[in-house]
């Protein structure tokens, strides 16, 4: 089954929320759609369930337009990032809730209601009410009552992101196993780049309601198509950088420079911008390609295995994202190195020139 | 690490509200229990009277009366204004411009003095010059308010339901507004009807704040006073003579302090124990 928009537009009022669209999303694995709070995760996913309707273009499935079709036609699911159950109803009767509107008979609704139960081990908590549930076990219930139904498209809005770190860890790992083989088409939106890394499948990048890039997980991130899908596939966010071309080298601030890789040779001299991502600038002097940059402390985070350095150089903030424990004092002068095999270079359009 | 309990100052933080509470409340409540066990024929002299007073109140048909009137009165109200309340809260709009609108006329009644909306409805329901009393007068019912008992609580319960059922309203759509859209997205989704979303979304939901509504609705109407007393005086006869209106009579038409003072402790005690029973029961089924 195949979900497809097509030139689609969303508009609330006066503003649009969703610029012409184009998508035509996969079955084997995740759908994901990455982008912060208001890029139009969610927009996108109300018109795929037929919540909202387009103000122009066409939703197909499986060959036919269901643009008209209101959303109880359309055997969609979806998990929403607060805990949706009903509140009277025990975990049962939760996941019961939407064989019961069908009309199944009551054996097998108790069949499927038990399998689903099982699989996202909820069984013991069957008569409970959510209330009485943790976060995660609320939210169990929530993708029980999404997978019982057998839909053909799973919406999953941020499905994770109010459990705490261990649940969501746990849920992530079972996510993928739970839709794999159903032949159901599962949307996942999420607002963090290593959350789209971990889940696989593929991947849609979206800016200010426009979707920036789609393709494989793994390769939107690896070749962002233009700076904006870089900098939305990027946790802490990406370096972005003028810099211009003389000859075989790249100078940067008049004072940096480096040699041009392999496939940067045949640009022509002139200004371009390059990107880096954080841990692609370490305190560590890591050798042949390494360019250093010295700049003032402004923030330091440091975590267990990995420090975050924000520091300045002539009034812009560079971030840098190491391995291991660097203790930097705020308002020190320090030097970091920038891996220049690892730049991404784009022309002034933001579109990506060479790898 | 031992930390030391024990404070004599923090009493000085607490000594404002303990002296508030004191002049607005312990104060006045001791002076009626004083009263309601001694008899006084004033200059200041008392005799002891016991537990007198309250037999005589508890045993008094007029008594008896007065708080019959006032369960049916409250119960009625009660049963109009909840659901009326939440019917309405349903039908406001839940954003735009409307919004406001919608909340400042649920509010204008509330606003209004109490005696001058009993005064309001006084003129409003008159027979003879009323628009509502020569309406109904006028489809042929014949509809006097200040010489029917049935027509003086036809109009003091609509009375009480035009100025009140705005706060249920209120409450209610406070509730319905803490929903967050994904529940009605859910449902949307599971093809549930409308029926099944009030039932088993919106209902539970706004169960808090309707125990609240209820319980705020069962105590103002329980101790109703200014409307009836300007509308009809308690009148005809004894018809809308409430708890309160009887009490004020003993009081201070009759100057009984003794009787008056027992019975508004005995009516005290009734109202909280309704209360106290009402948000039981309701806290009881919320655990469930």
């Amino acid at each position: 089954m195949t979900l497809e928009l097509r030139n689609v537009i969303k508009r609330a009022g006066a503003e649009t929320h969703i610029y012409e669209t184009s998508l035509k999303l996969r079955e084997d694995g995740f759908n994901i759609l990455l982008g912060t709070t208001l890029s139009g995760k969610t927009s996108l996913m109300q018109l795929m369930a037929g919540l909202e309707r387009p103000a122009d273009g066409e939703i197909w499935f499986d060959g036919k337009n269901v643009t008209k079709v209101p959303v109880q036609k359309r055997n969609v699911s979806m998990v929403h990032q607060q805990f949706i159950n009903y509140p009277n109803f025990s975990v049962f009767e939760n996941i019961a809730s939407p064989l019961r509107v069908a009309r199944l008979p009551r054996a097998e609704i108790k069949a499927r209601v038990g399998q689903v139960a099982e699989l996202l081990r909820l069984s013991p908590m069957l008569d409970r009410r959510p209330s009485e549930l943790s976060g995660g076990q609320q939210q169990r219930t929530a993708l029980a009552r999404a997978l019982v139904k057998d839909a053909d498209v799973v919406l999953l809005d941020e499905p994770l992101a109010n459990l705490d770190y261990k649940l969501r860890e746990e849920l992530r790992d079972e996510l993928p196993k739970l839709f794999r083989d159903r032949g159901c088409t599962v949307v996942y939106a999420t607002s963090e780049p290593t959350e789209a890394l971990l889940l696989g499948g593929h991947t849609a990048t979206l800016n200010e309601g426009r979707i920036t890039q789609f393709g494989e997980t793994a390769k939107v991130y690896r070749q962002p198509m233009d700076l904006i899908s870089a900098a939305v596939f990027s946790d802490p966010p990406i370096n972005s950088a003028a810099v211009t071309k003389q000859g075989d080298r790249f100078v940067l601030n008049d004072r940096v420079s480096w040699r041009a890789g392999e496939s940067q040779r045949t640009l022509s001299d002139g200004s371009y911008v390059v990107a880096i991502r954080p841990h692609h600038i370490t305190p560590v002097d890591h050798g042949a390609n390494a360019v250093r940059i010295d700049g003032k402390v402004l923030v330091t985070e440091l975590s267990g295995s990995e420090s975050v350095v924000h520091f300045e150089v002539d009034g812009r903030t560079w971030i840098s994202q190491s391995h291991g424990i660097h203790a930097f004092h705020v308002g020190d002068q320090a030097s970091f190195y920038i891996d220049t095999g690892r730049c991404m270079y784009f022309g002034q359009d933001n579109e990506r020139l060479a790898a | 690490m031992a930390a030391k309990t024990h404070n004599p100052k923090a009493w000085l933080f607490v000594l404002p509200v303990v002296i508030l509470v004191a002049f607005n409340a312990l104060i006045p409540l001791m002076t009626v229990v004083n009263y309601s066990v001694q008899e006084t024929f004033g200059d200041n002299v008392f005799f002891w009277e016991g537990v007198g007073w309250f037999e005589q109140v508890l045993h008094s048909e007029r008594f008896h009366a007065s708080l019959l009137r006032q369960l049916t009165f409250t119960g009625i109200i009660l049963a109009i204004e909840v659901p009326l309340g939440v019917a309405i809260a349903l039908t406001m709009p839940k954003k735009g411009p409307w919004v406001s609108v919608c909340l400042v006329f649920m509010a204008m009644p509330l606003l209004i003095p109490w005696n001058v909306v009993g005064a309001m409805w006084n003129i409003f329901a008159l027979p003879d010059l009323g628009l509502l009393g020569r309406a109904i007068n006028g489809m042929g019912i014949d509809y006097n308010f200040t010489q029917q008992p049935g027509s003086a609580w036809f109009t003091t319960i609509l009375m009480d339901v035009w100025h009140w059922t705005s706060l249920v309203v209120l409450l209610a759509y406070a509730g319905l507004r803490s929903i967050p859209d994904a529940y009605y997205q859910a449902a949307k989704i599971d093809g549930a009807s409308s029926w099944a979303v009030f039932r088993h979304i919106q209902l539970p939901k706004m169960k808090r704040v309707l125990t609240i509504a209820i319980l705020l609705r069962f105590m103002d109407s329980f101790m109703i006073y200014t409307e009836p007393f300007v509308l009809t005086g308690g009148g005809p006869g004894n018809s809308t003579t409430f708890l309160s209106i009887d009490l004020v009579k003993i009081a201070l038409g009759q100057f009984d302090l003794g009787p008056a003072a027992a019975m508004s402790l005995i009516y005290f005690l009734i109202v909280l124990l309704l209360s106290w029973i009402f948000y039981t029961l309701m806290m009881r089924n919320e655990a469930q």
